[in-house]
């Protein structure tokens, strides 16, 4: 076999791909579950942490900003370890699924809020001043002056972090969660054969290039001059 | 702009007296409002009382505390001691619903202060829908007609960026007046404003004063001060040095402050 032919082999396997592809699929299946559910409790919980922190109580901001940081210095990995392994010895039982996603969903919540809150305090003063002077309350601000171009002014960083932190559902397969990183390496290992993963990879391009596609888009229509 | 010019293309009657009637209820009742920041003493002990359809116009050096004592009136400040009532009704009361008080006080800035990611026409009905709970029919309805008062229903749909800093100012004021305010007060209306722009925002708060609104105006527009203002005062070190009808601070002056600022103001 020539160079060429031993790649193909190895890494394009027809057959391989064939017999194993339907398991990477499901795992597919089970990352963009996984991945919604975290976008979803993660950015949602980042932004109410945004907006109890915008109140304005200082012992409560203390705790938040200090839960955040911690969120952010520990690595997804070290928490989905942690809360798979650690939390059962407190009596909490979750299995790697949920594990991983209520890690990935805290650091997404800790990086959101950091991010949210730098949009809020982007927004200058005047703009709560005049929407306060015209009798609009916190709430009624917040919502429709203040959170609206915070949103905008936040799309590109938060996509990016999105994107990233959702990519760490891949972590997941440490503790033996079958997305589509775990299928692929049970595939490579039964097969001994390097294809699945070049699997995985276009599965995370057919998972993550329309995001990123989709994040440029909103980017230009939320855009507006100043 | 010459005063004279001014005057004879607007003639606006000074009507109201310098001595204010006791027996009147005012749309503005300020007494000895203080406000500190910290250590720093900014306003030691305001009064100030504004009748109905009265203009009062605050000049001052800068740092004198003519802005904040502005703010105070809607409570953008929190005064540290003092009362202020609006049209009889004490708004630093705790019991004061201070939003709904808040829409009958109109408030202009300096930096115009538009959403900029709303139209023209959604700036000016926000407050209509969410606080006074118009329907949209008749929110939209109203807010053209105050942007036809500032001359700017032309430009309803238009947003924030679209327009001049002239034409986003006047586009504030209707934001304002939509709601119907028992006052209207200016912080530096033209401050933030290129020099060709500034007539069109003055024109608009004439007409607004020949409407007959009560306005208080913190501004150094003081060709305006003199053509439209029924009472001039003047503000220093937090406190009021001196009032009286604009003829009688600009050309009479009795204290030194007022003599030197006025000397200042009139050589530029």
């Amino acid at each position: 076999m020539t160079g060429f032919e031993l790649f193909v082999d190895g890494f394009l396997n027809g057959a391989v791909a064939v017999e194993w592809t339907p398991a990477i699929l499901k795992g597919f299946v089970l990352t963009v579950f996984l991945a919604v559910l975290v976008v979803l409790t993660g950015l949602g919980a980042g932004l109410l942490l945004s907006l109890v922190r915008s109140l304005g109580f200082r012992f409560l901001n203390a705790v938040i900003v200090f839960v955040v940081d911690i969120l952010r210095t520990i690595p997804a990995l070290v928490l989905i370890v942690l809360l798979y392994f650690g939390a059962p010895s407190i009596g909490v039982v979750m299995s790697g699924s949920v594990s991983t996603w209520l890690a990935l969903s805290l650091v997404l919540m800790a990086f959101s809020e950091e991010i949210f809150w730098a949009g809020i305090t982007s927004i200058s003063k005047g703009q709560w001043e005049a929407a306060r002077s015209t009798g609009l309350g916190f709430g009624r601000t917040f919502f429709h002056i203040i959170l609206p171009q915070a949103i905008r002014l936040t799309i590109p960083p938060l996509t990016n972090r999105t994107i990233g932190i959702t990519k760490g559902i891949a972590l997941a397969s440490v503790v033996a969660v079958q997305d589509i990183l775990g299928s692929a390496q049970t595939a490579v290992t039964f097969a001994f054969n390097a294809t699945p993963l070049l699997i995985a990879a276009a599965a995370y391009i057919i998972l993550f290039l329309p995001l990123v596609i989709l994040s440029r888009r909103i980017e230009t229509r939320f855009h507006w001059r100043r | 702009m010459s005063t004279a010019g001014l005057s004879s293309a607007f003639p606006i009657q000074h009507t109201m007296p310098a001595t204010l009637d006791n027996t009147l209820s005012f749309a503005v009742d300020a007494r000895g409002v203080e406000k500190h920041f910290g250590e720093t003493q900014v306003l030691k002990g305001i009064d100030l009382r504004v009748q109905d359809r009265e203009l009062v116009f605050i000049i001052g050096p800068s740092g004198s505390g003519k802005s904040t004592f502005l703010r105070c009136l809607n409570r953008l400040e929190e005064p540290t001691s003092g009362s202020i009532d609006i049209d009889g009704t004490n708004i630093l009361d705790s019991k004061t619903d201070i939003n709904k008080l808040r829409c009958r006080i109109g408030m202009v800035f300096q930096s115009f202060n538009l959403y900029p990611h709303m139209s023209a026409l959604a700036n000016v009905t926000l407050a209509l829908r969410r606080v006074l709970g118009y329907s949209k029919t008749d929110a939209e309805g109203r807010a053209r007609r105050a942007l036809a008062r500032v001359h700017m229903e032309k430009f309803a749909d238009q947003y924030p960026s679209q327009l001049s800093g002239g034409q986003q100012q006047r586009v504030a004021i209707a934001r304002a007046i939509a709601l119907e305010p028992r006052v209207m007060l200016f912080d530096e209306p033209t401050s933030a404003l290129d020099p060709e722009l500034v007539g069109g925002v003055l024109q608009a708060m004439r007409e607004l004063r020949e409407d007959g609104m009560t306005m208080v105006v913190v501004s150094h527009e003081m060709a305006f001060a003199r053509a439209a203002a029924d009472r001039v005062v003047f503000m220093a070190d937090g406190r009021i040095v001196e009032e009286g009808t604009p003829q009688a601070i600009f050309e009479n002056p009795q204290h030194e402050r007022t003599k030197a600022f006025i000397r200042q103001v009139e050589r530029k």
